[in-house]
């Protein structure tokens, strides 16, 4: 039997979430026995090579490419994870929610006293991804199979869920893993 | 004991106090229903409706019911658990609960019963509402985190009896408002107070916040209620 293969993405979050993965420390020697990756900021790949089994989300969606990029790792990956807050429920780029847009962005470009007076313009190039109206959960956006909340889970949580996924069997959810901070 | 009530939850036999109420009687047996709007020492509004059980079939909140003989009572039942996970997780989209940036988090009995529950997404999608922080000269009032418990309303009050907090509106403009000139008069222990009381993240004293480390918190190891049950 093949391995099972892993994919994971960075929207809007901070690569806090990666880093706690990074967290598990030793066991990654285990889990590179157990597993391949695919797609991911850790390989660099930038397109799926196969089939994917879990794909692992951290960040919402903030802007259109978050939105293109998730779809794609629908559509490739046979399970989908939310992983963090900012995948959950935005996060704390979702603070943005609670003002309008234009406001947002008037107050970083225009108004803000660290914009120098000549550097005053609102980033506007086809280059760039367009932003969404508000940050949006994942699972609004496509189906999602899991969640693992934190402000980074901790390397625990994400152990003990690709332990459960991998070996198809109930996550054992201790209290202390599932925090929201 | 002749005047003992005899009474079971979820199948156990318990013994009450005459006029206790639901939840009383069952922290007395070692059983824990969980509460927001109710607090010990304050008069009951049973608002919140988190502590609801079946009593002999029906729904009744436990900080309301007083509990008579006989009675049958559904507490830790599939049915009435995902009937409060419901309630918990329509307090979390209805607000804004941005738990990494909150001085309440692992302190917040809000977020200790969703832990308590598992809850690991809400069910129902995030409104965001526009909501307002006010400062006042000891403590701010993040309204984002407020649940209009009236936890503040009925506990703090000036020496001669005049409130402090009050609600204003209704339905989802229901909000706290606050008496600018009582409120200017609060001691720092007054204030305190408010802020313990309070059971999420919106009545912060001022200057202080993240005093505890991560770990050390109330919530951090052992969930909400354990104290309870372990004094079966
Ligand atoms: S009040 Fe409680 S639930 Fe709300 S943000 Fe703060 S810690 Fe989280
Ligand atoms: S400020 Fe706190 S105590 Fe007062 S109603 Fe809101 S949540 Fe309850
Ligand atoms: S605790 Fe009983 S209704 Fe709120």
């Amino acid at each position: 039997m093949s391995k099972p293969v892993i994919a994971t993405a960075s929207l809007a979050g901070c690569f806090g979430c990666h880093m706690s993965f990074l967290d598990i420390d030793e066991r990654i020697l285990e889990l590179i026995e157990l597993v391949e990756f695919d797609k991911s900021p850790i390989d660099d790949l930038k397109k799926f090579t196969r089939p994917v089994d879990i794909g692992l989300i951290e960040g919402g969606c903030c802007n259109a490419e978050n939105v293109e990029v998730l779809r794609y790792f629908r559509e490739n990956c046979r399970i989908l994870v939310s992983v963090g807050e900012c995948a959950i429920m935005g996060g704390l780029p979702a603070m943005r929610n609670l003002i309008p847009l234009k406001e947002c962005l008037e107050e970083a470009y225009l108004n803000s006293p660290t914009v120098a007076p000549e550097d005053r313009l609102i980033p506007n190039d086809e280059e760039l991804p367009l932003l969404l109206n508000r940050v949006y959960p994942c699972h609004e956006i496509v189906k999602i199979d899991y969640f693992l909340p934190g402000c980074p889970p901790s390397a625990d949580l994400i152990w003990e869920a690709l332990m459960a996924l991998i070996h198809s069997q109930p996550l054992k959810l201790d209290y202390p893993l599932i925090k929201y901070d | 004991m002749p005047d003992k009530i005899k009474f079971t939850i979820d199948g156990k036999d318990c013994y009450a106090e005459p006029g206790q109420t639901i939840y009383e009687a069952a922290k007395a047996n070692g059983v824990f229903i969980p509460v927001l709007c109710h607090y010990e020492g304050l008069k009951p509004v049973g608002s919140c409706r988190i502590c609801s059980v079946r009593a002999n079939g029906r729904w009744m909140t436990s900080c309301t019911q007083p509990v008579t003989n006989g009675m049958v009572i559904e507490n830790a039942t599939p049915e009435v658990e995902a009937y409060r996970k419901a309630i918990i997780e329509m307090l979390f989209v209805e607000g804004n609960h941005f738990c990494p940036t909150c001085e309440k988090s692992g302190n917040c009995e809000l977020q200790a019963l969703a832990y308590r529950y598992q809850i690991m997404v809400p069910q129902f999608p995030y409104l965001f509402p526009k909501r307002e922080i006010e400062a006042f000269p000891g403590f701010l009032l993040e309204h984002n985190r407020c649940i209009q418990c009236q936890r503040c309303v009925r506990a703090i009050q000036t020496e001669d009896g005049q409130k402090i907090f009050a609600l204003k509106n209704r339905s989802k403009d229901l909000r706290i408002n606050v008496d600018l000139k009582l409120a200017a008069r609060m001691t720092e222990k007054e204030v305190q107070k408010a802020m313990d009381i309070c059971p999420v993240g919106a009545i912060l004293k001022k200057e202080v916040g993240f005093r505890i480390p991560i770990g050390k918190r109330k919530y951090d190891q052992k969930p909400i209620g354990s104290e309870v049950e372990e004094n079966k």
